[in-house]
């Protein structure tokens, strides 16, 4: 089998199939659990595992396609510009929405990681787990994390925050349509936003406003945090 | 043509943002200051978005699938996590109600609070 995958075209190909059926497996049961990116672990990394090929080789065509994550970055700046008149009308609240909401994420993971003894360097992986993974992959290589854990526990956050979203609400009495919105994208950031998406234009439009903007926000806040608290 | 020429638009933005980077060590990765001066690009009008419509639209259509590989590293690291996953779990659940609830109360209080003012100010 070594000598069959070793190339480019081995990583590139399991990884676009993969996702594919992952694709497949979510619109045919919509069940958030089943998502694409997790499904598409699940098939890679039990073929490697199987097949006992390293990383390293699947990596091979992996890079290529790890590659356009750094213009996709840059191409959230268009929905950004294309919903910017809501952020000027009640830029103050949602401003300060996302920083205190993501202050407190980082208060709770740093807690919870001390209360569990969790090492440091998974804790700072836990950190950027509420941006887009685009961003908390960033954040993650920047702040001495793990960023293939971060990636991990971002997806993990979006999923949860998919399912959990509306019983929050509920409990918590939260019934404005920006709030909402804005709330979902800041947490659970593209997987948020399907969420938002279902409740509504309003919601959805915030949502991706507020992936953008708490990303800005967690750039600058994390590293931050992190020198407070000398971690 | 098109979207080759506006991917090339896109790559030399990330460019620039990576020499800035680099040049000052800012502190923020090259990928999201590329992001804000594409944003300070479209607002001056300097670049107009249909210059990079149709580019922002094949990317972020395929945004998930670009995160596939990164999160195939994950396999050399379960020695790492198979110890504290329930943990791990517990404090991902904790931290995602914590902020959701934060974001979302925060912002309907303060926004029942500017319109009380509007309304007093009319």
């Amino acid at each position: 089998m070594a000598m069959y995958v070793n190339n480019p075209l081995f990583g590139v190909t399991i990884s676009i199939a993969a996702f594919l059926i992952g694709v497949y497996i979510n619109k045919k049961t919509k069940i958030a659990i089943f998502n694409p990116l997790i499904i598409s672990y699940i098939i890679i990394i039990s073929f490697l595992l199987h097949f006992n090929i390293d990383f390293e080789t699947y990596n091979k065509g992996g890079s290529i396609i790890s590659f356009f994550i750094a213009p996709a970055i840059v191409v959230l700046a268009v929905p950004l510009y294309k919903n910017i008149k809501l952020l000027k009308e009640r830029w103050a609240p949602i401003l300060i929405g996302i920083t205190l909401g993501s202050l407190a994420g980082l208060f709770s993971i740093y807690l919870l990681s001390k209360l569990f003894k969790i090492d440091d360097i998974i804790m700072v992986s836990l950190f950027p787990k509420s941006t887009t993974v685009a961003i908390s992959i960033e954040i993650a290589d920047q702040i001495g994390g793990i960023p293939a854990l971060a990636v991990a526990f971002t997806a993990i956050t979006g999923i949860t925050g998919n399912l959990i979203g509306e019983y929050i609400f509920k409990v918590f009495k939260i019934k404005d349509k920006v709030s909402k919105g804005v709330a979902l994208g800041t947490t659970s950031h593209a997987m948020g936003i399907a969420k938002a998406m279902e409740m509504g234009e309003t919601e959805g439009a915030l949502g991706s406003l507020a992936i953008t903007v708490a990303g800005i926000i967690s750039v600058f806040m994390i590293p931050w945090f992190i020198k407070i608290l000398s971690i | 043509m098109k979207t080759l020429k506006q991917f090339s638009i896109i790559l030399m933005i990330l460019f620039i943002g990576q020499i800035l980077q680099q040049k000052y060590s800012l502190p923020m990765p090259s990928t999201v200051l590329g992001m804000i001066i594409l944003l300070l690009l479209l607002m001056t009008r300097i670049i107009k978005i249909e210059n990079v419509e149709k580019i922002t639209k094949v990317l972020l259509d395929h945004l998930t699938l670009f995160f596939v590989p990164v999160g195939i590293e994950i396999m050399t690291m379960f020695d790492k996590i198979k110890d504290i996953w329930v943990p791990l779990l517990i404090i991902i659940l904790i931290s995602t109600i914590v902020v959701m609830a934060v974001t979302g109360l925060t912002i309907q209080l303060l926004d029942k609070y500017t319109l009380k003012k509007y309304k007093k100010g009319a």
